[in-house]
């Protein structure tokens, strides 16, 4: 066996290795030493989960879009940031408006529904107009066409929204009954982070059950197992891929009322970050896979809440704050490099280079 | 028949609505506002006007070309009706700004853009003005297009040629050669006015470019002539040598604004050829190539910078360690990723990309590589006794630069290395059952083309004089890849094409800034969307993105004429 | 016969084209650098470099929407010649800089630049500029470089109204150490020029006073979630952060400071980029107390508040939303008159307006009223009559009200 093995195991793998056992003892190393330092309280580490487990469930709502279009399309849609902006910053106005005629706080739960509604609609109709103006003639092209096309699309959506909308923030009113905390023992959970956390949650559920269990899940798996196999059952496919889009693009408008709701602010380059995110999120969990985007956000949200503090302060690295988004990718490296098709795997087989 | 005419008045009413949708687009995102007062001819059109009108002029014209077996009558009132829709849709904005307050939430709907739209008419007669504008617009684009096709084409072109010198004025009043007193006084009095071109200038320029184009194509090219070998090449040399002679006296006779401009494009020329081979030979798609050029720009400035203060190198000494670093670069980035496939390829490059600029940002660093304070004081290269530090100077140490990597880039392009490459880039597997050593050739098309960002990244410091941890973003890597889409994947004259059109004219034409980048994604969809082969492209790849479409005949390569030229030109 | 006379006819029309030419020149121009001449129907050129494209085009338009109210308030002409303000995006960067530099260095007819909007432009520009004989004044540099005598970033013809980093910085920790008391503090920036140069002036100052600097972390411009920070400086139990940065970040730590164990009371002070409207209604409740720095607006003369402030909403349609629109409208207004000082003007109309004399009129400036004090010009081009004030947020209130001095 171990001959087998000899034989199976190249330079590469282990140079490759070794880098991954590196950064893995700088993890432990780093990790050792702040726990030994004390200097952070418990509660300021089970709150700082909390705040990863929230950042999380953003990007994993965001992440579901991506990995649900990866699937059926084999593209990365970078224009997902920005229907992940359009919802949230159309339905800023109306949240304006109705903080202005003072229904927003008397009637917050119809007032979060109208413009969780508004953002999902603005969301979605981005995504379809995206997906038959900008990439349907590209179904069958080499796989980098479609990508610039999502790029090209990605910074003609952010300029265009700058455009209507202005270069200036603008802000959600903030609803009362969202104020505050609820305490448990002698934690303070903000009220907006669970409600994100429960909501990221469900809604993860609610795809995965679309996805495994329902007559259109069972079509868009076929589809993104092969589509023309898929056409010749006599699936639509056209259909499948818009309403995939448009799943991705409601979970996207979703996710940006929830990103409003805890950060309040919302701009025209709002998406270009949290994508990234999501798309690494994505990659973590295993790209194509809906439970993998909801468990690689999650993940990756509470690395960059706890990474900065827990691995690199211990390595004695000053304001290591500033690399925290730098730990996330070297941790999507390690990942990477002991699991290459993500944590979950992809739902498809291994499809080439 | 019936139905076909009513389908295409059907046709023509949803055009028209397509085409209001997209003036609507174009108004509230802020382009005719912002251009309103741009002249393009003095005092009679406006860059903004024409902006607004483009949707109608285009989809009257495509509308016209799906509808030209009906009667002129029909023609007429189709386009009639394309205009007619479209004002009618901006008069309905127009009368819902006086309703509501739209600046609330559209910053650009505006009372200004109103009165701009109504040309100044008041209400309620100003309501007509829009409608009439779009009407006489399409009329006018149905009579170009009614033009028999040969004068239609010339029409066409010196039109276009009017409102690109009106728009450029600026740009070519700044030309040094323009400057000298005979061309000077010629372009001020009778050409240029304040703003665009003077309504006497602008005609002359129709004149002159549609005479000239009208008789360009009337111009046939006899068969029967060949040209002896001797002949061609004498040609042949004798456009070399004028390119040659251009290329040298171009920061000279331009001046220094495009001196900048040509720099600049240059070193994406440099990146770009560098990430040609990565993602156009190798196929791996790489997101983060800024890095590397990070790398190499930084390790000139700690190499050198007095401000620094940890080496005082110059700029020659420090070069070849540079550019080695750079090279280690690729190497030691290229390891992790080997096993990785695709998009997991792209993303985990991405953070590399995003890796190099946090650590140079970085506070833990700062000591050695400057910090968010960036490092100054770069001193330019000195031949002898003269100094590089002026951009004409440094344009000639760039182009020998691209002369020198492009050749190289050329020679490995038919190499067994080149053809390894695109054997990986095909199919890994199969490359490698073939015999070929995966780990060895995808580090070295990273390696290479780490080699040639960190020497733009070298020249880049220089040209700059200093480094700054905020130049190195994400962009920039997407620019140049871009650049060598746009241009023609794995092309090697397709990056210089794809430079000059998405660094270079974007630079050029500065009046655009605040929606530079809103063209440029208009410009990579539309791109992708109609020419994904790029605009100069390997022939077998044009005949790969086109294979979907009727091919009657047997295949043709396209191998572009100059192409030979400038191979000849190393 | 007739071609003796086409002969004859010609010369004399060349001639007397010659004469007129000759004749035309009454003023010759002996000024070192040259002059500019502007023929009677064309407009004076001022141009700008400033940002005013990308996330960060407030800053750069609001500056910009400053000199053209000066330009309003003057009818638009100076010496009966219309004038002509455009100019270009200086992309708050090096490579923007020198874009920017290198259009404008190549267009003569230009008298003077109002810019840049940041400093890492204005050190590439500034070579080209000063070659090329422009007066060049900027009314948001804040880097001290650029007008330190010897240092190699301080070029001749460079101005600026804007104050130094190293009054505002250290402002801020007089405030911190005398009138608050406060003895340890923590500093964030966000790896900008601007913020990382305040934060440190501030750690130096703080720190020279007598105090302790317990952190100096950063956030990137862009980032929305602070806990990790908070939470890493809450470690130090600092009494006060002190936050040089902009808008959108600084409004997520003003809100999540209060979500942070441990930092529910702390205090909190920004810098003039802190100072918005989008500020106060960003934080909400959250952003009661916290303190920011800029310069004295209640010093600014009534002339602010009564005539420039009603003409910035009647023109733009809003409140200004950056903080050197007032610098920008005085140095429009400086050039304006020092050009109204040195430029010869010809009996047609015809203005030279020489380059040397009009940067050394530039430089004598003493006492100028502007709207921002009383601007005396240093030989290095400091402008600024630098009042630096503290001020105070109150939930829903704007403008923040005055604490210090």
């Amino acid at each position: 066996m171990l001959k087998r093995w000899r034989q199976t195991v190249t330079l590469t793998d282990i140079v490759v290795w070794a880098i991954g056992v590196a950064i893995g003892i700088a993890i432990v190393i780093g990790t050792m030493r702040t726990w030994q330092a004390a200097q952070y309280t418990p509660e300021q580490w089970i709150n700082l989960t909390i705040d990863g487990l929230k950042l999380g469930g953003i990007y994993a709502l965001i992440a579901l879009g991506y990995t649900l279009v990866y699937g059926i399309l084999r593209m990365i849609n970078f224009a997902h940031s920005e229907v992940f902006m359009a919802g949230p910053f159309t339905a800023v106005f109306l949240a304006q408006y109705l903080d202005n005629i003072g229904f927003y706080n008397a009637h917050p739960l119809i007032s979060l529904i109208l413009v969780t509604l508004l953002s999902v609609v603005v969301s979605v109709t981005v995504a379809l107009l995206l997906e038959r103006i900008a990439y349907r003639r590209l179904r069958f092209a080499p796989r980098l066409v479609p990508l610039i096309t999502a790029i090209g699309a990605s910074f003609f959506l952010q300029y265009t929204f700058r455009g209507f909308y202005g270069t200036d923030p603008e802000t959600y009113p903030t609803i009362d009954v969202l104020k505050g905390f609820w305490t448990i023992g002698s934690i303070a959970i903000p009220k907006t982070d669970l409600v994100v956390i429960i909501a990221a949650f469900f809604m993860m559920l609610l795809l995965y059950m679309i996805v495994q269990h329902t007559k259109t899940g069972k079509a868009m798996r076929s589809v993104s197992e092969d589509k023309e196999v898929a056409a010749l059952m006599g699936i639509d496919v056209d259909r499948i891929i818009v309403f995939t889009f448009g799943l991705g693009g409601a979970s996207a408008g979703i996710a940006g009322i929830l990103y409003a709701l805890v950060y309040q602010q919302v701009n025209a380059f709002m998406g270009f970050i949290p994508g990234l995110k999501a798309f690494t999120a994505a990659v973590l969990g295993g790209i194509g896979n809906v439970v993998g985007a909801w468990l690689g956000g999650t993940l990756l949200g509470l690395i960059e809440s706890l990474g900065p503090n827990l691995f690199l302060q211990g390595l004695g690295i000053p304001a290591q704050n500033q690399l925290k988004d730098g730990i996330a990718f070297a941790i999507l490296v390690f990942i990477l490099i002991f699991r290459p098709s993500g944590l979950l795997g992809e739902r498809i087989s291994k499809t080439k280079a | 028949m019936k139905t076909e005419t009513s389908s295409i008045w059907k046709k023509a009413f949803n055009n028209g609505l397509i085409s209001g949708a997209l003036c609507l687009l174009v108004m509230l995102v802020g382009l005719v506002e912002s251009f309103g007062d741009t002249y393009v001819i003095s005092g009679i059109v406006t860059l903004g006007e024409i902006i607004l009108l483009i949707p109608v002029i285009i989809l009257t014209y495509t509308t016209m070309s799906s509808s030209s077996k009906f009667p002129k009558s029909t023609m007429l009132g189709i386009s009639a009706l394309i205009g007619l829709v479209s004002g009618c849709i901006i008069t309905m904005l127009i009368l819902l700004g006086q309703v509501v307050n739209l600046r609330v939430m559209f910053v650009n709907a505006s009372p200004a853009l109103f009165n701009m739209l109504m040309r100044g008419v008041p209400l309620p007669l100003g309501a007509l003005v829009p409608p009439l504008t779009c009407i006489v617009a399409a009329l006018l684009t149905l009579g170009i297009y009614l033009i028999p096709s040969r004068l239609r084409s010339a029409v066409i072109q010196g039109a276009l040629w009017v409102i690109i010198l009106g728009t450029l004025r600026d740009q070519i009043l700044i030309i040094d050669l323009f400057k000298i007193q005979p061309f000077s006084i010629v372009l001020k009095r009778f050409v240029f006015a304040i703003s665009g071109l003077r309504p006497l200038g602008a005609v002359l320029v129709f004149a002159i470019i549609t005479g000239l184009m009208y008789y360009l194509s009337g111009r046939k090219k006899d068969p029967t002539v060949i040209k002896s070998p001797k002949v061609v090449k004498r040609n042949r040399i004798i456009l070399i040598g004028i390119l040659a002679v251009l290329l040298l006296s171009l920061p000279w006779a331009l001046g220094i604004f495009y001196s900048e401009i040509l720099d600049t494009t240059g070193l994406f020329i440099l990146m770009g050829l560098g990430l040609n081979i990565v993602v156009g030979f190798a196929g791996l798609l790489d997101l983060g190539y800024v890095a590397f050029y990070a790398i190499g720009a930084y390790s000139m400035g700690v190499l050198t910078s007095p401000g620094l203060g940890l080496f005082h190198l110059t700029f020659w000494q420090a070069l070849p360690i540079a550019l080695f670093v750079a090279w280690l670069a690729g190497i030691i980035l290229g390891l992790p990723v080997l096993r990785m496939r695709g998009d997991y390829l792209a993303i985990v490059t991405l953070g590399f990309g995003e890796i190099v600029r946090l650590l140079v940002l970085s506070t833990w660093l700062k000591d050695f590589l400057g910090g968010t304070q960036g490092i100054q004081s770069i001193p330019p290269p000195i031949i002898g006794s003269w100094k590089l530090n002026s951009l004409p100077l440094l344009y000639y140490l760039i182009l020998i630069s691209i002369i020198i990597v492009a050749f190289i880039a050329w020679r490995l392009k038919d190499s067994h290395l080149g053809r390894s490459w695109m054997a990986i880039r095909e199919d890994e597997d199969v490359a490698q059952a073939m015999g070929i050593n995966l780990v060895m050739t995808k580090l070295l098309a990273f390696s290479t083309g780490a080699l040639f960002a960190g020497l733009a990244g070298t020249l880049g410091a220089t040209k700059l004089t200093s480094v700054y941890p905020h130049s190195m973003t994400f962009i920039i890597s997407i620019n140049v890849l871009a650049v060598i889409i746009i241009g023609g994947m794995g092309s090697i004259p397709g990056v210089f094409v794809g430079a000059l059109v998405m660094v270079g004219l974007p630079n050029l034409l500065t009046e655009f800034q605040e929606y530079r980048y809103w063209f440029y994604g208009l410009a990579l969809v539309g791109m992708m969307l109609f020419r994904p082969e790029g605009l100069w492209p390997e022939a077998r790849r044009k005949l790969e993105l086109h294979e979907t479409e009727d091919n009657t005949g047997p295949p043709v390569t396209n191998e572009p004429p100059i192409n030979e030229t400038l191979s000849a030109v190393q | 016969m007739s071609k003796r006379l086409l002969i004859i006819v010609s010369i004399i029309m060349i001639s007397s084209m010659v004469l007129a030419a000759c004749g035309a020149k009454a003023y010759e121009c002996t000024d070192p650098l040259g002059c500019v001449t502007v023929a009677p129907t064309d407009p004076v050129h001022i141009a700008y470099a400033m940002v005013i494209a990308g996330p960060d085009a407030t800053l750069g338009i609001d500056s910009r929407n400053g000199a053209e109210i000066a330009i309003d308030d003057k009818g638009g002409k100076v010496l009966d010649h219309a004038i002509q303000f455009d100019g270009e995006d200086d992309g708050c960067s090096a490579e923007g800089g020198q874009a920017a530099g290198t259009k404008l260095a190549a267009d003569p007819t230009i008298v003077a630049i109002l810019g840049t909007s940041c400093s890492s432009a204005v050190r590439v520009a500034m070579p080209l500029w000063s070659t090329a004989g422009f007066t060049v004044i900027s009314a948001s540099n804040t880097a001290p470089d650029l007008t330190l005598a010897g240092n190699e970033n301080n070029y001749p013809g460079y101005l600026r109204t804007a104050h130094s980093d190293v009054v505002q910085g250290a402002a801020a920790a007089k405030f911190a150490y005398e009138f608050l008391g406060l003895r340890k503090a923590a500093t964030i920036h966000d790896g900008s020029i601007y913020a990382d140069s305040l934060q440190q002036v501030f750690a130096d100052e703080f720190t020279r006073l007598g105090g302790t600097i317990t952190a100096q972390e950063s956030v990137d411009p862009q980032q929305v979630d602070m806990s990790g920070v908070l939470t890493s400086i809450a470690t130090g139990a600092p009494e006060i952060i002190y936050h040089p940065i902009f808008i959108a970040a600084g409004t997520q730590l003003v809100i999540q400071a209060r979500q942070t164990p441990g930092l529910e009371n702390i205090l909190q002070m920004g810098a003039d980029g802190m100072f918005s409207p989008d500020v106060m209604e960003g934080a909400g409740d959250a952003v009661e107390g916290v303190y920011v720095s800029s310069p004295d607006f209640t010093q600014f003369g009534s002339d602010y508040k009564d005539k420039f402030l009603p003409a910035y909403q009647a023109k733009f349609g809003s409140v200004p939303v950056s903080i050197f629109h007032a610098h920008a409208y005085d140095a429009m207004n400086l050039v304006l008159a020092c050009v109204e000082k040195v430029t010869v003007k010809d009996s047609d109309g015809t203005l030279h307006i020489p380059r040397q004399g009009l940067r050394d009129c530039m430089y004598a400036t003493k006492d100028f009223k502007g709207l921002t004090g009383n601007l005396t010009c240093t030989p290095t081009g400091d402008c600024a009559d630098p009042k630096i004030a503290v001020y105070q947020y109150h939930a829903g209130e704007y403008p923040p009200t005055k604490v210090w001095p």
